[in-house]
This record gives structure tokens, sequence and C-alpha cells, in this order.
């Protein structure tokens, strides 16, 4: 199906109903083997211990985190070039949960350092954009929250989504300078340069199980949100109606 | 041209004449400097060393508080609307409105640097390391801003939620204004890296800042 027919609300609308059911066993199926993988197949760190099994967790929101913002971007282009109907509803309904996934890359993140590092936080490179990469999410999402007319609130997060994702290569490339200047690498990297296929595959398979959490509450969210403009329209309507 | 002479000329008087508040910006750089001693303690020797990154991080603050009169006051007396319907090309309006908000927020803090450096047991040639960095980095935080600016005009929001949205954005200024002062006074970089790196990033700004504000304008005011 073409990306155009499902311009149409009422198509889309019957599109995801269709498909929701099987995102969601989706999900669940593979929730419940990467779980099983990470958890119980998957061999503890010589060196870290238990504590590795963080990064199942760790690792896929945090490549969410910047996918999200992609996704956006994608629909930013859409709202301010081709004017698609679905675009700014499909990025608002993606505001929420990019921030709620990096919020828990950085909650995760921090309670796999307090044992690692000694400390919950360190001003390091990776960190600190993330950290940015955050706080730009709440801005977007105080956007969206200040304007009560959706197209209008629309127009103003898609310019800003973009200019966002021009913007955030630069903050990594400075944050990553800024880091270097003060101190040395000495914070502990991340595997190595290969990862043992018996982490690498309950790894993907949990990146996977996320991707498809994250795609069904887009889906369901942009659902809620159809119906929440339907809704706001007939007020309006109403409204209007009785004051005529 | 002479639409864009004439705005910048505008834009400059009006901001100078009473009401205009182009020196409030300076005035609470003055405030923000004085103040960090209170909360640091009077020791000499820290302001000088952290006297850079205290200059850098008043000017920021400085320059965003001004922003929100970029295009707010013409949005009210309806010249914003005049200025779209315009003939000129509306980008370089945008960019005329923010030069002329530089030379009327930003450029007095540059000027006040030096003084202020003073206070913070800054060396003649910190003073003018500082000063140096901030002529060069404040512009690129006025075509930022300018940003935030459009995006309030065109919600019809102002406040906080300009500073939120634009701070994020302004952090690689930041770092590389306060490196390349640092570098030139402390080493071991050399002063030109992280300088000629602030360049680009005013002139990347300028662009960036320019589409993005007329973008929004032209999206915002239908």
């Amino acid at each position: 199906m073409p990306l155009i027919d499902l311009a149409n609300p009422s198509r889309f609308l019957a599109f995801t109903s269709r498909i929701l059911p099987w995102l969601i066993g989706g999900t669940v199926l593979a929730f419940t083997a990467g779980l099983v993988l990470a958890l119980f197949v998957a061999p503890d760190d010589y060196q870290q211990g238990a504590t590795v099994k963080i990064m199942f967790i760790h690792v896929p929101n945090a490549w969410l985190s910047m996918f999200v913002w992609a996704l956006m971007s994608v629909a930013a282009l859409g709202t301010l070039v081709w004017r698609h109907p679905l675009a700014d509803v499909a990025a608002k309904c993606a505001a929420p949960l990019g921030a709620a996934f990096t919020a828990l890359a950085l909650v995760t993140g921090s309670l796999w350092g307090r044992p690692m590092w000694g400390t919950y936080w360190v001003w390091d490179a990776r960190l600190t954009s993330v950290l940015v990469l955050f706080l730009m999410y709440l801005g977007v999402l105080a956007l969206w929250r200040t304007v009560d007319d959706p197209s209008r609130a629309g127009r103003a997060a898609a310019i800003l989504t973009l200019v966002g994702a021009i913007n955030l290569p630069i903050i990594k490339f400075s944050v990553d300078w800024w880091n270097t200047l003060h101190q040395p690498a000495s914070v502990m990297r991340l595997g190595g340069p290969t990862i043992h296929p018996s982490i690498l595959v309950p790894l993907l398979v949990m990146a996977l199980a996320f991707t498809l959490l994250f795609v069904t509450l887009h889906l369901a969210a942009m659902r809620n949100e159809i119906l929440r403009r339907r809704v706001r329209t007939l007020h309006l309507l109403q409204a209007r109606g009785a004051h005529a | 041209m002479s639409a864009l002479a004439a705005v910048l000329k505008r834009d400059v008087r009006i901001a100078w004449r009473i009401g205009g508040g182009a020196l409030t910006g300076a005035l609470f750089f003055l405030a923000v400097v004085a103040l960090i001693p209170f909360a640091l303690g009077p020791d000499l020797a820290l302001l000088q060393r952290i006297g850079p990154a205290i200059l850098w991080l008043g000017a920021l603050l400085a320059a965003l508080l001004g922003l929100d009169r970029l295009f707010a006051d013409d949005q009210a007396d309806g010249s914003l609307d005049l200025l779209l319907t315009g003939p000129a090309l509306l980008e370089l309006v945008v960019a005329t409105k923010a030069l002329a908000h530089w030379i009327t927020t930003g450029l007095p803090l540059v000027i006040a640097a030096p003084v202020l450096g003073l206070m913070l047991n800054l060396e003649p040639r910190g003073m003018a390391v500082v000063t140096l960095t901030l002529l060069v980095g404040t512009p690129a935080l006025t075509f930022i801003g300018m940003i935030g600016a459009a995006l309030a005009v065109a919600l019809r929001r102002g406040g906080l939620l300009l500073p939120v949205l634009v701070l994020p954005m302004a952090i690689p200024v930041l770092i590389f204004g306060v490196s390349s002062a640092n570098a030139a006074l402390v080493g071991p970089m050399s002063f030109m890296t992280p300088f000629f790196i602030l360049c680009a990033l005013t002139l990347f700004s300028i662009v960036i800042g320019t589409f993005a504000a007329a973008a929004t304008l032209r999206h915002g005011m239908e």
C-alpha cells in the first residue's frame, strides 16, 4: 500500500486496526525471546559480572533515541514539503516516545555507571550528548504543549525538529571536542573491537523487540491523536452551531 | 537594498530610543557577572581562572534575554505583516533585523566585556582574547536565537519557551568560545584551531538562523 493512500485518516485508522494486533503479538514474542536470551543464555562478563545485562536494555533505548528523532525529521519534511496530512500527527506522537526512550537510555546508563565507574554521572562525551538530545526532545514537547491549534503547532515543531536535526551532529562534535579537552579517555568503553556472538544475538533480538514496541506504541498513539482531533473538530462545530 | 537599509536604520533607532531597551542586556550582563563572586567567594585567583567562562555565560544569558524583542514589538504594531507582504525578500529582511538586533544588544556586551574582565582580575591579554571571541561568537547567538524568537511570535507565546528551545543549540558556540579563550590564555592548544571553528559556527548559524526564521514566519503567520 503506497504511503499516499494512508493520507486519508479513515483509511489509516482501518489500516492500524488491522495491523495493530499483529504488532502487539510480535512485540510480546520478541520481548519474550529477547529477555530469555539476555537473562539466561547470554554469559556474564568476566569483569562486569551480571551488571552487563543492563546493556540489553540500555543499547536498544540509546539507538531508538536517535532513530526517533530521524523519524520526526522525515515527518517534519512531510509536513513542510509534501503537506502530508498525517505527517504532523506522526511527528507529534513520536516526540513523547523519543523522550521516554532517551530518558530510559540515560537512567539505565547511569545505573550501569554506578557499579562500573563508581558514580551515577560522569560528564562523558556520549552521556552529555544524549543529555542534550533529551533537552531538545523536551523542548519539542514544550512547543507542542504551548499551542492548541494542531496545524499551527505542527509547522512550528517541524521547523524546530529540522533545525535540531542539522544541529545535533554539530553538538555531538562539539561535545566530543570539549570532552577530549577536559579529560583524557579514561572512561571504559563498551565491548572493545568486537562483540562475541553470544552477546550480540540477544542484543539484536532486544533491539528488534524495542523497535517493535516503538512502532506499536507509535501507531496506537497516532490513532488516538486522529480520534482526538476529530473530537476537537466536533466540539468546535458544535460550539459554532450553538452560537448561531 | 534601500528597503533593507531602511529596516536596519529603523530598528537601530527604535532600540536606542526610550522604551527600546538596547542597554538593558548590558546591564543584565553586569548584574550576572557581579553575582558570581557572591556565590564563589572573592578569591581573585579563582575568578581569574574561570573568568572567560563567567563572561561567556553572562553574555549568553544576556543575549537570550533580549531575543523576544526581535519580532514581538513588530508583531504588536503590525509592521511585521508589512515586512512579510513587502517586496523585499523575507530572508534578507530577517537577516537585516538580526544584524540590527546584534548591533543594539550584542555589541554592547562585547564593549562591556573588557570592563567586566577587569573586575574578574583578567590580565589585559585575557580581556583582549575574551572580547575578540565574544565579538566573533555573539552574532551566532543572535542568529540561532532568532529561530526561537520567530517561533515565539508565530505561536504567540513568549516567556521561558524561547530560552528552552534555544539554549541546547547554543552549546557549540559556548564550548568553542570558552575553549578558544582558554587556549590563548593557558594553552596547550593553539588559539587558532578552536577560534576558526567558532568563526565557522557563526557563519553556519547565520545561514541556518536566517532560513529557519524566515520559514517559521512564513508558515506561522498564515
